[in-house]
């Protein structure tokens, strides 16, 4: 394929995508927009697919030190985000009204300074 | 580089892994496996990319960073309070922006010293290096924002519109020259940092109340970076993945500013709040209202006989990490055969949602959690509404006095219950810097302190009751 046709086949992936995008989105009740903000603010993390391709054919000093911190950002948004998304989802799974949330700080810790 | 067909299969599984992941977060029932569905499409093309790249001699270049940024976001995913979580959010999508620009900047370079480079992709570089650097600036900016490390409050400075308008001018200028002219690479440079400080000067102006719309709006930049990165490495799992979180994230930003009655536009450039505030505080004051500061043994008794209790939080409520001690005081209301919603307004807190996830997380369960429509009805019939560091989303103003910057702006009816208890650590104005008549209303009372003490001396003494 010539550059010209697949920059064609690129925007045509494109514009399904945001079409797909749409219609997926908009069905999200707000109770979810904070998980589903977080669930695509990782699959955006996908940059370090990117990252990697443009390490492996780095040869100079300067582009080695872009490749790592491209590579770094890249891999803390992967995992940050996923994890950070899991957390919070962890949280909306159904449970008796016995079991105690883990993360519920001690009462005894003093409350925020005011600001 | 044309993809072999094995890898376009694997593309194809990552994407559907994607779109299918997202699709399951529709419901909460769903919604965990959902981002799992999401994970395996994300290890799949790691995979793939490393089987690519395997001849490559850089290893030491990739995996030691690849652990080290593994370890260090799993670490502070893991350790993160959930009411510090829209700054994590917005520090983890500005990594993946400057990612993004990053990648095209290696590309940019690489494909200039080899005299190869392509006019026909050179525009996607640009835009790949413009949204990605802004994307990391804007994000690192809502960060220390939302952290206070920097002022919450919407700042200007003279000649803001102008400044930015010149800049985002020069940077199309030497965008068009570097694609149709001559690629320099000092004037490159030039156009990364004119994108970066673009960044910091475009969400430093926006105020606290607008941050779930920027949030949203620079996640949605990410995205359309990704999507950039995919064009200038022909990687089609970039184009589709970038594209599919470009478009969520412009869905999202526009459903946050129509909760506000407010055009994108004027979120952006308006500086909410930033102008009003000293005539905000005087027409208070003109109004000749007073407040009414209470205490907790007189507001007790009102919750303890009530029959519906309104919860309604806000911001502060996060700041104060008051959610699981106000489950206990709605727990012990409920033992007295109280009625017990709680009113989630769209814009409530810094992020899209962030109320619904906080008080998930105390174990609320979420048919209690109400959305704006469905509990304005109720407001009237409520005993007492308890505004926990709420204080635009609940203002009157905004049905009221056209002249208010928040007038039009749909909000909760808390002012229409039979007595409003607003809890709130001093008189200071909402992050939107606008007076708020409910606090002078005669059935309001004020009780000042920190919120999650405050609740916690509530259920104390609802006890005794």
């Amino acid at each position: 394929m010539s550059n010209g046709q697949t920059l064609a086949l690129g925007a045509f992936i494109f514009a399904l995508a945001v079409f797909v995008g749409f219609l997926v989105i908009s069905k999200v009740p707000t109770l979810l927009h904070t998980p589903l903000m977080s669930a695509t603010n990782f699959i955006h993390g996908i940059v370090l697919v990117g990252a990697l391709t443009v390490a492996a054919t780095a040869h100079d000093a300067l582009g080695y030190a872009i490749s790592v911190a491209a590579v770094l950002l890249g891999t803390l948004n992967v995992v940050g985000g996923w994890a950070v998304t899991d957390r919070m989802l962890h949280l909306f799974r159904r449970r008796g009204p016995e079991e105690r949330s883990p993360e519920r700080p001690p009462a005894s810790t003093p409350p925020p300074a005011d600001h | 580089m044309q993809a072999a067909p094995l890898t376009i299969l694997g593309y194809t599984v990552t994407a559907v892994c994607f779109m299918y992941g997202v699709q399951l977060l529709r419901s909460p029932a769903t919604a965990r496996l959902g981002n799992r569905v999401a994970a395996v499409g994300m290890l799949l093309v790691v995979g793939i990319t490393f089987g690519l790249i395997g001849g490559t001699s850089n290893w030491v270049y990739i995996i030691p960073p690849m652990v080290i940024g593994a370890v260090i976001g799993a670490f502070a995913a893991q350790t993160v309070r959930m009411t510090a979580m829209p700054q994590m959010v917005a520090l983890f999508n500005g990594m993946g922006g400057g990612s993004a620009a990053l990648i095209a900047a290696q590309d940019f370079r690489s494909s200039v010293a080899a005299g190869t480079a392509q006019p026909d992709i050179t525009w996607a570089i640009m835009l790949s290096c413009f949204i990605g650097s802004i994307s990391f600036s804007g994000s690192l900016i809502a960060f220390a924002k939302l952290q206070e490390l920097l002022s919450g409050r919407p700042k200007t400075y003279p000649l803001q519109t102008p400044v930015n308008a010149t800049i985002l001018l020069a940077i199309v200028a030497i965008a068009i020259y570097l694609i149709a002219v001559s690629q320099s690479l000092p004037l490159f440079a030039i156009l990364i940092a004119l994108s970066l400080l673009l960044g910091v000067l475009f969400v430093l102006p926006i105020g606290g109340a607008d941050m779930p719309v920027i949030i949203s709006l620079l996640n949605s930049f990410t995205g359309l970076a990704a999507a950039m990165t995919g064009f200038v490495l022909s990687n089609d799992v970039l184009i589709v993945s970038g594209a599919l979180v470009g478009a969520s994230g412009t869905i999202l930003t526009l459903a946050m500013s129509r909760a506000m009655n407010r055009s994108l536009f004027n979120v952006l450039f308006g500086a909410f709040g930033a102008k009003v505030e000293a005539p905000g505080a005087g027409a208070a004051g003109a109004d000749g209202g007073s407040i009414h500061p209470t205490t907790v043994e007189d507001v007790a008794p009102l919750l303890a006989f009530a029959q519906l209790v309104i919860f309604v939080p806000g911001y502060g409520m996060a700041v104060a990490r008051a959610q699981h001690d106000v489950k206990e005081l709605a727990d012990e209301l409920e033992r007295r055969g109280v009625q017990v919603e709680y009113a989630i307004h769209p814009v409530a807190g810094r992020m899209p949602g962030h109320m619904n996830v906080l008080l998930a997380e105390a174990n609320v369960p979420y048919p209690q959690l109400k959305e704006m429509d469905a509990v304005n009805p109720d407001f009237p019939r409520a005993d007492v509404a308890v505004v926990i560091g709420a204080n635009d989303v609940v203002n009157p103003a905004a049905r009221t006095e056209p002249g208010s910057p928040i007038y039009g702006m749909p909000i909760l009816n808390a002012d229409q219950a039979k007595t409003v208890v607003v809890l709130k650590r001093s008189m200071a104005p909402g992050f939107a810097g606008v007076d708020n008549p409910l606090f002078y209303k005669p059935n309001t009372l004020m009780l000042f302190g920190d919120a999650r003490q405050s609740i916690a001396n509530l259920t104390a003494e609802v006890k005794h009751q």
